[in-house]
């Protein structure tokens, strides 16, 4: 499977534009800069290795994150050790280490989203669960509609305009400080972000929650749970939201992975210094070694949370087993 | 096109009526699967306002350009030079009997005129995009479905890795790297046909596995059984017998798409790999409302309602239409 991503990830960044047409002396420009000289062109295609067909290119890729590369510039050899992501020739670095500066911010933002939306939405679908065609009910719904017809980026404004400029409540966009730097400050500027993306989600897993619910009350060993005389409480959480629990973990581990890739818009809307915004600012800097850095990672961080929800599915529901 | 589609139709919702027509002495009629979806959507008015407000959508798409004025021309005299914002309307938006919905901070463009022209790139893309996927996504996966074993692993471990990328990025970065003047096109023509490819190739996989899944159950139907059993080919009964079958699901997955390719289009355009301005599009709208949200707070209001209202009334008419086509999928 991370082959498999290395190998599209790759195709689209070095295959497709050999498809469109662009020779790799303009390939090799687009890497170089704005007005680029023939010599810069020549060196570029050398360090790259543009000049070499694409599957001796890929296999120096795939090398790279194993074992390293070195990318000779000229007289000077930079080393990019394993694993190597790339090495951005714009900024003269390896990609990993500028990487791993931003994803902090993306981590920290999507985490509590996540949070938020887990907490908010299962606890409106237990109860609107269990008070059926109430008020609650109907309004979950509501919003459930609402949060997927509105684009994140403006609701992001809306919140902005509301709470930050006129109520003055939490500050703007822009205000994002690194967690090491300010606790609280970290927390304030990012509860806003956290709120409009996790109202997208909320609303949807209360609905989930709400469909599961609802059939898992009607099985046996809920009756079985209350006639041993376990109290209302400890039916519901433990028997019954258990068992509702399993296919909120499956798309959950689907949204938390593309969260990242979604994490952009909310970057950019609250201009959060994270991997989204990272890579809007590589693609306008034509910086294509950081755009593949950042795909590849997102990728990576899709299929290992898929896989970590895999093995979680055991721990929540006894009757799955591994192996 | 013949049995399975008649045992949809005797479902306990069309009963009543077929009962009481033969109590007013009319002879009782079959009814076709279009029918017998148009009497349920009748009765769903959400539904159905959802799906006058696509319609009067596409009418303003295509008619509108042709009633507003110009989104290009600059209406500077509107603008108060201080603050950048427009001099007059209500909370500043330069709403007259000129400019319906006000005019651009800064340049004083036309809003309502920008709204129309968006909606046409808007509803162009999502569409074109929309038909590419329901054509991939319905070959792929009506051949995994009938075909099984290799074919259908390989295809589904496609579609699974698919869903699986970071969708957003993937077309960010593909729009980038296609260079101005790829594939014999340039400027706006090379856009939109990029995001149509990217936006429709990136999809796919949402109608290729719910087709799969119905191709599954009906081919070991008995009247794929009778015509294979006649001698027919296999491209006879996928497009003869199981295609016909499937054009419900795929209406309806298809109208349930296209808000998302809306969003998409909308996204992309927000993040300035949409089309090329000045051409106007809601998202780009909305790119020039972010640094100015808080002097000027109206001016978001108007393309993200606009992308709201499209959205919402598809993803209304889009569920509307699987109650009534499939009631029993949920």
């Amino acid at each position: 499977m991370l082959l498999l991503i290395t190998l599209v990830t790759f195709g689209i960044f070095f295959g497709l534009p050999k498809l469109a047409g662009q020779t790799t002396d303009q390939l090799a420009a687009s890497y170089v800069g704005k007005a680029p000289t023939q010599e810069a062109i020549e060196a570029t295609k050398e360090r790259l290795g543009l000049d070499k067909p694409i599957v001796v290119q890929y296999g120096n890729y795939l090398k790279g994150i194993v074992a390293g590369e070195d990318f000779k510039a000229g007289p000077v050899t930079d080393h990019c050790p394993a694993p190597c992501l790339g090495y951005s020739f714009r900024t003269s670095q390896p990609v990993l280490p500028t990487l791993m500066d931003r994803a902090p911010a993306t981590l920290g933002l999507a985490v509590g989203a996540a949070i938020v939306w887990l907490v908010a939405g299962v606890a409106t679908g237990v109860v609107s669960a269990l008070k059926r065609g109430s008020i609650w009910d109907r309004a979950a719904m509501v919003v459930a509609l609402s949060g997927v017809s509105l684009p994140i980026y403006f609701t992001g404004l809306v919140s902005l305009a509301l709470f930050s400029y006129k109520l003055g409540i939490f500050p703007g966009g822009g205000s994002y400080v690194g967690f090491s730097q300010d606790p609280v400050k970290w927390f304030e500027s990012l509860v806003l972000p956290w709120v409009t993306l996790a109202f997208l989600y909320a609303a949807m897993y209360a609905r989930l929650t709400r469909a599961g619910m609802l059939e898992t009350m009607n099985e046996d060993y809920i009756r079985t749970a209350r006639a041993k005389g376990l109290p209302e409480k400890t039916v519901i959480t433990r028997h019954a939201l258990r068992a509702s629990l399993t296919p909120i973990l499956t798309v959950f581990g689907l949204d938390f992975g593309l969260l990242i890739g979604g994490a952009v818009l909310t970057e950019n809307t609250f201009s959060i210094p994270g991997l989204g915004q990272l890579a809007i600012s590589s693609i306008g800097t034509g910086d294509l070694p950081m755009v593949l850095g950042v795909t590849t990672l997102a990728a990576t961080f899709i299929v290992v949370i898929n896989l970590v929800v895999d093995l979680l599915y055991a721990v929540i529901d006894p009757r799955v087993r591994l192996g | 096109m013949a049995a399975p589609l008649e045992v949809t139709g005797s479902d306990t919702e069309a009963q009543p009526e077929a009962v009481l027509a033969g109590v007013d002495g009319k002879a009782i009629q079959g009814r076709s699967l279009g029918q017998i979806a148009w009497m349920r959507l009748k009765r769903d008015k959400v539904a159905l306002a959802g799906g006058v407000i696509v319609i009067l959508l596409i009418l303003l798409a295509i008619f509108g350009p042709l009633l507003v004025q110009s989104p290009l021309d600059y209406h500077q005299n509107l603008i108060d030079p201080t603050y950048n914002r427009p001099k007059t309307g209500i909370w500043h938006t330069g709403i007259s009997a000129d400019h319906l919905l006000g005019v651009e901070p800064g340049t004083g463009r036309d809003l309502l005129s920008r709204i129309v022209h968006g909606a046409r790139i808007s509803l162009l893309v999502s569409f074109l995009a929309t038909l590419l996927s329901v054509v991939i996504g319905t070959i792929l996966g009506i051949t995994a479905g009938y075909f099984g074993g290799w074919v259908d692993m390989l295809i589904s471990r496609a579609m699974d890795a698919f869903l699986a990328f970071p969708l957003l990025l993937f077309a960010i970065a593909l729009v980038a790297v296609i260079s101005d003047g790829s594939f014999g096109l340039s400027g706006n023509g090379l856009r939109i046909g990029v995001l149509v490819v990217v936006i429709g190739f990136f999809n796919w996989p949402y109608i290729g596995r719910i087709i799969r899944g119905q191709t599954l159950s009906l081919r070991e139907r008995e009247f794929v059984d009778a015509a294979r059993s006649m001698g027919a080919r296999n491209s006879y009964i996928l497009f003869k017998e199981i295609l016909p079958n499937l054009v419900a699901p795929i209406l309806v997955y298809a109208t349930l798409l296209i808000p998302t390719n809306i969003l998409f289009e909308a996204a992309l355009s927000f993040l300035g790999v949409g089309v090329i301005p000045p051409t106007p599009s809601w998202g780009g709208m909305l790119t020039l409302a972010v640094p100015i949200y808080s002097s000027d707070p109206m001016y978001m209001i108007v393309p993200g309602v606009a992308i709201f209202i499209t959205v919402l009334a598809f993803n209304l008419l889009g569920d509307g239409l699987r109650d009534a086509l499939d009631p029993r999928a949920k």
